[in-house]
């Protein structure tokens, strides 16, 4: 088998050889569509962020934030079929990238909304540099043998900030200085509110670029080259430019979403963003559905409200003292590993795999009442 | 130069324990093209066996047999139970299920045992011969050197002599044309699994003695290092994992050693890069046609 | 599949969650404790809610796993005794993992969502230091956390904010004075955990000896637990004094691994990794090795039985802690539960987040530590000095005078007032 086509979920590669008869006219508008579907969701998200209370922003903030790692790590592993173990080493580049960034802004007296802007673009910046680097060398590997690379990646990257403390000041880490909301919003404008503004705004914006380039030439390239790569040579494609490319691409959004982590915590440190971190991204994107941004979307989601909802269920239980000595916090991480276990014993394709599948048996099911 | 050879023999002794625990890698990637990231779970969990037993009846060796038959038995019970029902259409549905094995069995330990540190007896003396006022090593490291070479021994000559080890190969690399032929593939997997599983145990047994003591996440950071080395020898080979193990031991010791152990990860990162590069399959990988 | 199904499933996925999140944000909203006086989020006339983080899970949890449930046991003996001010203290501990994500998350959900009175005792340097401005910004009384670094020492950035361990450097320079007064001439070499631990523990050696002082000065990382390459340069170098400014984990390791060499100096540990129990579960049938190991506490010892505190809190571990293992840790966690009981009665009846500040600012607490707590409006820090341990026999115990100090060119001084008992009943009452 080859180690390329690893990451290929089944139905995507079914999808892909069917084609899509019945509507070459509609291809054109696929900017607008998206875009539709952007502003929709930017304009619920921000009903939503009145609605709920501060913490639940908080936490649709910290979903966005890794939305934006995921779904790079979706087009990367899911749509090019390379493996990254190192993701959370990328979101410690963008992440310590906006603390630089904001502190030598913060230490000059420089202030005003739009610095978080550039500090967000220098992020994505040097996460692009760190991932070219990385993605130059992954572009000759396959398999677990990227697996292994990635993976020594994802250890370094938190070591380096103990290596040359000076800098990142240790396994401390560094504060990240953020404006508050401006006051145009008013005197006692929830802050999370604000973040959450923030996050979406960044993460809508990323997933509309994304979702073009799925669909773009370029998309249709990553694909090629996962499903065959002896194919997409003779079909013209360059193999490893394009692998860079999606290392790249991939890259530069894990680094914002670092980014936005950081701006989130106001606070960057490697104990955050070890290799644990660069694990649970990789199953977030394959429970949410491996192939699809709306799985990436549902890893996102999963990463954050998982332990939350198993912390709650244990919560309701009540125990002798010694007994729940032993299985606070262990309770909850076994019901996640069971989870993971069992959504991918149920559910290979993900949790984005199911619903399409409910989706589908719904819509056969309407059809056939309707006949 | 003292220094050279005390860094030396630590590495080399270390290096033995990460070459066992790759060989329990190679072995599962070999039979079923997967990279088992619980194998450092299961391995602490068939430890913590042995610690029971061993304080029960106050036995080391007792203790040893049923970590080792327990790691065996887990490593079928996970190919039996969970690992044989996983969609093996994307290498990365396994890959998930063990991660998720990985959070299940340290929850579970944690619960069991608790998370402090429990200590895990050696049992040969840890203290070093010294020869020439230089201490070399301790009649423990001859142990774990002499476990590891009989295990590596007596793998190869399953794999090479006998009937079972003829059938788990064929298995493993045509299954179709094996089951024509009347291999029970399904059986030769599970028996695959144990076997890997059962190293995996006899290198946390050996390792953990070293190490800060018994604990959910003792093999967390030999996981690492030894997934490393069997990535640098080549996953497909067993040599490559034994030598794989014996680099990454003396490199981690040299560099702790020369330029301090805050630079380990640097290394070993650098060590991949320089290795893979040039061979993109490890050190031992066959020099194939270019796979794609 | 056409993309136009795809794009309004998508929508519809995206809409569908947003409103489950709703829901689940509307379920969430009466779980919060309300409060009948309306304006002090947490406190009610009847209960206080406070707060804490701990590593329960993951490597860091071996030992500080028990910290909260101790002091939460001593909270519940003070409930059971009649409250403070009539209120019962509700403490609700939270699992990081000793993982800064976790910690931004469990913290906001303590504040936001469960609306705490306050955090109490949150563990660890890198994990804390994240939620400091987080918990600046809300006002949030952030008391005692549970780490020696300087960082929790800063009136004027972090005015919630009130250490409780004496800081990293206070302790080298108290651990470094008895080396040179009670070994002089020896060989002194130091290991320290790579990071503010073992950075400020070595300035506080060096103000000692001086930066010469030191003859070998070597860092270990807690992803790497070989210590032999460190262990093996002092043996070379013939060092006769070794400092560990180490994790239990790497004090038992190190000390395991000189044994192995054959290398058997003085070890003078830092109060982090010098508890004893601890040390010899660890090291098992190695525990022998420990035998002479000098080491800083400032609480009293968990084997003193003779000690009223440790007869008090003994007592409540056995009824309200399930009869849990007692160490250090337990003396450590029921110790931060009566600072914070003797805090609240000072804060009065009439309970507020800056009547409390106000009233830990003032200081002048006085409980089971043998060294004074050094809490003023410009100090934040906690306790100032230690006194000093020795492993004799397999038993841990105090030996010569309590020492306090600064953490910078301050003597190192005796301080000679004797420690007060506990009141009868284990329950401070007002000062």
């Amino acid at each position: 088998m080859s180690a390329t086509s690893a990451a290929t979920p089944p139905q995507e590669r079914t999808t892909a050889a069917a084609g899509r008869p019945g509507d070459p006219h509609r291809r054109g508008s696929t900017l607008l569509r998206h875009l539709a579907v952007v502003v929709v969701a930017g304009l619920l998200l921000l009903g939503v962020s009145y609605v709920v209370e501060p913490f639940r922003n908080f936490q649709l903030a910290t979903v966005a934030a890794y939305l934006c790692a995921t779904a790079g790590l979706t087009v990367l592993t899911g749509l090019n079929g390379q493996l990254s173990l190192g993701h959370g080493a990328l979101m410690a580049t963008g992440a310590y990238t906006v603390a630089f960034c904001q502190n030598a802004f913060y230490d000059r007296g420089v202030t005003g909304g739009s610095l978080l802007l550039v500090s967000l673009a220098a992020a994505i910046v040097a996460t692009v540099a760190v991932g070219a680097v990385v993605g130059v060398a992954a572009a000759r590997l396959r398999g677990p043998y990227l697996a292994g690379v990635t993976l020594a990646v994802a250890v370094v990257v938190p070591a380096l900030t103990v290596t040359f403390d000076g800098v990142f000041n240790g396994e401390q880490g560094l504060s990240v200085p953020v404006e508050p909301p401006p006051l145009a919003l008013g005197a006692y404008f929830p802050y999370e509110r604000w973040q959450l503004w923030i996050a979406g705004a960044a993460t809508l914006l990323t997933l509309l670029l994304l979702a073009n380039l799925v669909r773009s030439r370029y998309g249709r390239t990553f694909r090629a080259v996962r499903d065959d790569e002896v194919a997409a040579r003779l079909a013209g494609i360059h193999v490893a430019r394009t692998q860079v490319l999606a290392f790249v691409v991939s890259a530069a959004t894990a680094g914002l979403g670092g980014a936005l982590l950081a701006v989130l915590a106001q606070s960057v440190s490697p104990g955050a963003f070890g290799l644990t971190l660069s694990l649970f991204l990789l199953m977030a994107v394959v429970i949410g559905g491996l192939g699809r941004l709306a799985g990436a979307f549902w890893g996102a989601v999963l990463l954050v409200a998982l332990p939350d909802l198993s912390h709650s269920v244990t919560e309701q239980l009540t125990l002798s003292a010694a007994a729940a000595q032993r299985l606070e916090g262990n309770l909850p991480l076994a019901i996640f590993g069971i989870t993971l276990v069992v959504v991918m014993l149920v559910a290979p394709g993900g949790v984005q795999g199911l619903l399409s599948r409910l989706g589908r048996a719904l819509l056969a099911r309407l059809r056939a009442g309707r006949s | 130069m003292d220094r050279f050879v005390f860094l030396t023999l630590d590495g080399l002794s270390r290096g033995a324990v990460y070459a066992a625990f790759a060989l329990a890698l190679v072995l599962i990637w070999r039979a079923a093209r997967v990279v088992n990231f619980a194998q450092g779970a299961m391995a602490v969990a068939a430890a913590y066996v042995a610690y029971s037993v061993a304080t029960a009846t106050g036995s080391y060796w007792l203790g040893f047999v049923v970590a080792l038959v327990g790691g065996l038995l887990l490593g079928a019970l996970v190919d039996r139970a969970v690992m044989r029902h996983v969609d093996h259409t994307s290498p990365l549905n396994p890959v998930i299920v063990a991660l998720g094995l990985v959070l299940l069995i340290q929850a579970v330990l944690g619960m069991v045992y608790g998370s402090e540190f429990r200590p895990a007896e050696a049992p040969f003396s840890r203290g070093a011969f010294t020869v020439g006022g230089l201490a070399v090593l301790s009649p423990y490291d001859l142990f774990v050197f002499g476990a590891v070479t009989v295990v590596v021994c007596a793998l190869a000559w399953i794999f090479a002599r006998t009937a079972v080890g003829l059938r788990m190969r064929a298995a493993a690399f045509a299954p179709e044309v094996s089951r024509l032929l009347g291999v029970n593939v399904g059986g030769m997997l599970t028996l695959g699994w144990a076997l890997a599983s059962g190293v995996g145990a006899l290198a946390a047994m050996l390792v953990i003695p070293t190490e800060l003591g018994l604990h959910p996440h003792a093999m967390d950071l030999v996981f690492v290092s030894s997934f490393t080395a069997a990535v640098v020898g080549g996953l497909d080979s067993p040599p490559g994992a034994v030598v794989g193990g014996l680099i990454v031991g003396l490199l981690l010791s040299y560099v702790s050693g020369y330029a301090g152990s805050d630079l380990t990860p640097l290394a070993v990162l650098v060590l991949l890069l320089a290795v893979l590069l040039v061979r993109p399959g490890g050190l031992f990988a066959p020099v194939a046609a270019r796979r794609v | 599949m056409s993309p136009m199904h795809r794009t309004a499933r998508r929508g519809l996925a995206i809409a569908s969650t947003i409103v489950l999140l709703i829901a689940t944000a509307a379920c969430g909203d009466d779980g919060g404790s309300g409060s009948s006086r309306g304006n002090v989020p947490g406190v009610t006339d009847t209960e206080i809610l406070v707060g804490t983080h701990m590593p329960l899970t993951g490597p860091a949890a071996a030992g500080y796993s028990k910290i909260a449930p101790a002091t939460k046991a001593y909270f519940d003996y003070v409930n059971a005794n009649g409250g403070v001010h009539g209120r019962k203290i509700n403490y609700k501990i939270m699992d990081d993992g000793y993982n800064p994500a976790n910690t931004q998350q469990v913290v906001r959900q303590l504040v936001l969502q469960d609306k705490v009175f306050a955090i109490l005792n949150g563990l660890g340097t890198p994990t804390h230091t994240g939620v400091l401005d987080f918990l600046k910004t809300n006002r949030v009384p952030d008391l005692f956390v549970a780490s020696g670094s300087r960082s929790w020492d800063q009136p004027e950035k972090y005015p919630g904010t009130f250490g409780f361990n004496p800081d990293y450097t206070v302790e080298g320079k108290i651990l470094a004075q008895h080396v040179k007064t009670a070994m002089p001439g020896r060989k002194v070499c130091f290991l320290g955990q790579d990071d503010d631990f073992g950075r400020d523990s070595l300035a506080g050696v060096e103000k000692i000896f001086g930066a010469d002082g030191v003859a070998v000065k070597q860092t270990y990382v807690t992803s790497n637990t070989n210590v032999a390459p460190q262990i093996g340069a002092f043996k070379a170098a013939g060092c006769q004094v070794v400092v560990l400014a180490t994790v239990p984990g790497f004090t038992a390791l190190s000390i395991g691994t000189a044994a192995r060499l054959g290398f058997k100096p003085q070890w003078v540990v830092s109060n982090v990794g010098a508890d004893h129990p601890t040390l010899s579960k660890q090291l098992g049938e190695a525990a022998p090795l420990l035998e002479g190991m000098i080491g800083g506490n400032y609480l009293p010892m968990q084997n003193d039985t003779a000690n009223p505190w440790i007869q008090l809190f003994t007592r409540i571990n056995k009824e309200h802690n399930g009869n849990a293992e007692f160490d250090g840790n337990t003396v450590y966690g029921m110790s931060v539960g009566y600072l914070f009981v003797q805090a609240l009665l000072a804060a009065g009846k009439d309970l507020t987040r800056e009547g409390l500040l106000e009233a830990v600012g003032k200081g002048g607490f006085q409980g089971p530590g043998l060294v004074p707590l050094r809490f003023s409006a410009d100090d934040h820090s906690g306790y100032g000095g230690e006194r000093l341990t020795r492993v004799s026999g397999g038993v841990q115990s105090y030996f010569g005078p309590a020492y306090e100090t600064d953490e910078a060119d301050g003597a190192v001084n005796e301080y000679t007032v004797t420690p007060v008992q506990p009141p009868a009943n284990g329950v401070p009452t007002g000062n």
